[in-house]
């Protein structure tokens, strides 16, 4: 690991006034469960990491006007186990009981999984984001396992975040503070598909820290189904949120986003449509299902990744509306 | 490298120490002679070097030392009071529940913070708690049995004399 200049900022202002306009140069610390892996192997080499962790305003989950606002250092454990989020939010709280140990989920916080980098082994073999060599990405004739079937390159990682998928269904936004002033992104716009090697997959900017997300209110029925080959310490190989606003025992509007088959969350507003002012039964479930996987395009060793995002969709819904 | 000055509780204990920013806890508390905290995968997979910190189990690979500062540290050296044996690890005692003994630190203190929260845990959620620490080569079934015998009998377990020593720090 390079060596670096360690800032613990006790407020907001005083952490993004240590950071900078480029890429490289600072680092923002809160978990430390991806930042301390990518320092590690010397992906990321920041000369200043800012510690956030002592900001007492970036913590605690409330009720507020806007809906529910959560701290961007609210941990995985405290999301999961949250009775504000569990009561109208169930998309959110089981997306985040899914990462598989309490450690990482002691340590990992909100703000942290949504910034986190790509998992995939030709980026963190530092090949770069796009795995790019003599102008074309290694990962189509490559070991493409674990990447994506949606999107088309030349991004062909999928967007690691464990609650982005919840919250692009639940309507979030998130905070982006610098020293110039504060901006709201709704989620689904935060993720980025990069088109060249030199953008990030957010749009988070170096000076910015994310400080909080602000999850509508609106009653929903939602849920999250991941899929995994392992039940203890693994990544999820394909998974789906929903959110369901009722009218009676019919849907008045859907949102179905994937997760884990696209460099950002993958939405569906087919599968979504598809449900429209019908019941949710094991048949819509799979027709939606269905619907959500029509435009996948799977990679040489990726397409059992297809059948499991599309059971992920019918799981997510009839556990959507079972509760 | 620049150093700066930790203060931290490790095992009940006040401590001072001069560390860099880099630093991982897991290096320090090596360093410090906690050799209890094993240095596994490095990468938050195996929890081999899982602590407490503030009563919550982490990797500690996957933390600066600078994290820790003004917070207590568990780690295994601090489990027994004295002679007694904490119950969980009379309990892997009593069901053989190590081989190699690498990850059992690990084991024991995702147990201890799992029983010092939930002192009469599910099976379910014994392994949900354990889910953080691999073993490679004894398995599971014993560990959990082990930590569904603790919970169920705190009262034996905390007379019980400490086995001769093995490491002393």
């Amino acid at each position: 690991m390079e060596s670096f200049a360690y800032a613990n900022p006790a407020t907001v202002e005083e952490a993004v006034g240590q950071l900078a306009a480029q890429w490289g140069e600072a680092d923002v610390l809160a978990g430390g469960t991806d930042l301390i892996s990518l320092m590690k192997e010397n992906l990321h080499a920041p000369r200043r990491v800012v510690n956030i962790k002592n900001i007492k305003a970036l913590e605690g989950i409330r009720k507020t006007a806007a809906g529910l606002r959560i701290g961007a250092l609210v941990t995985m454990d405290e999301l999961a186990k949250s009775a504000l989020v569990l009561a109208g939010y169930r998309a959110l709280a089981e997306a985040a009981a899914g990462i598989p140990s309490p450690q990482i989920r002691h340590m990992g916080t909100v703000g942290g999984d949504l910034c986190q980098r790509p998992r995939c082994w030709y980026y963190r073999g530092g090949f770069g984001l796009l795995a790019m060599k003599d102008g074309k990405s290694l990962v189509p004739e490559g070991e493409n396992k674990y990447h994506a079937i949606f999107g088309g390159g030349p991004a062909y990682f999928v967007s690691a975040s464990s609650l982005g998928p919840a919250l692009v269904a639940l309507g979030a936004k998130v905070k982006l503070v610098s020293a110039k002033g504060a901006r709201e992104v709704p989620v689904a716009q935060f993720f980025v598909t990069p088109k060249d090697g030199d953008t990030r997959e957010i749009a988070l900017r170096p000076d910015e820290i994310l400080t909080e997300v602000v999850v509508p209110g609106a009653a929903v029925k939602s849920a999250t189904y991941e899929v995994r080959q392992k039940t203890a310490l693994d990544w999820p190989l394909a998974t789906a949120s929903v959110a369901l606003e009722m009218n009676g025992t019919t849907v008045k509007s859907a949102k179905i986003v994937l997760g884990h088959v696209a460099p950002a969350p993958w939405d569906s507003p087919a599968a979504a449509h598809s449900l429209a002012g019908k019941q949710v039964t094991e048949a819509t479930a799979e027709a939606a299902g269905k619907a959500a996987v029509a435009d996948a395009r799977p990679l040489s060793q990726n397409a059992y990744k297809v059948t499991l995002a599309k059971v992920a969709v019918k799981r997510a819904l009839l556990n959507a509306v079972k509760g | 490298m620049k150093t700066m000055e930790l203060r931290v509780t490790v095992n009940g204990q006040p401590r001072k120490w001069s560390i860099g920013p880099g630093d991982l806890l897991l290096d320090v508390l090596r360093r410090e002679g906690f050799f209890g905290v094993k240095r596994g995968c490095e990468k938050g997979e195996c929890g081999s070097c899982t602590v407490l910190v503030d009563g919550r189990a982490v990797n500690s690979c996957l933390m600066f030392a600078a994290k820790v500062q003004g917070c207590e540290v568990l780690t295994i050296e601090g489990l027994a009071d004295g002679d007694r044996l904490d119950p969980i690890q009379g309990a892997f005692l009593d069901h053989g529940a190590a081989q190699c003994g690498f990850c059992t630190p690990g084991m024991i203190l995702a147990a201890k913070w799992l029983l010092d929260k939930n002192p009469h845990p599910s099976e379910d959620e014994v392994r949900e708690a354990m889910a953080g620490v691999l073993c490679r080569c004894t398995g599971y079934i014993k560990p959990v049995e082990a930590v569904l015998a603790a919970a169920k009998q705190p009262a034996k377990r905390a007379t019980r004399k400490r086995e001769p020593a093995g490491v002393a720090r």
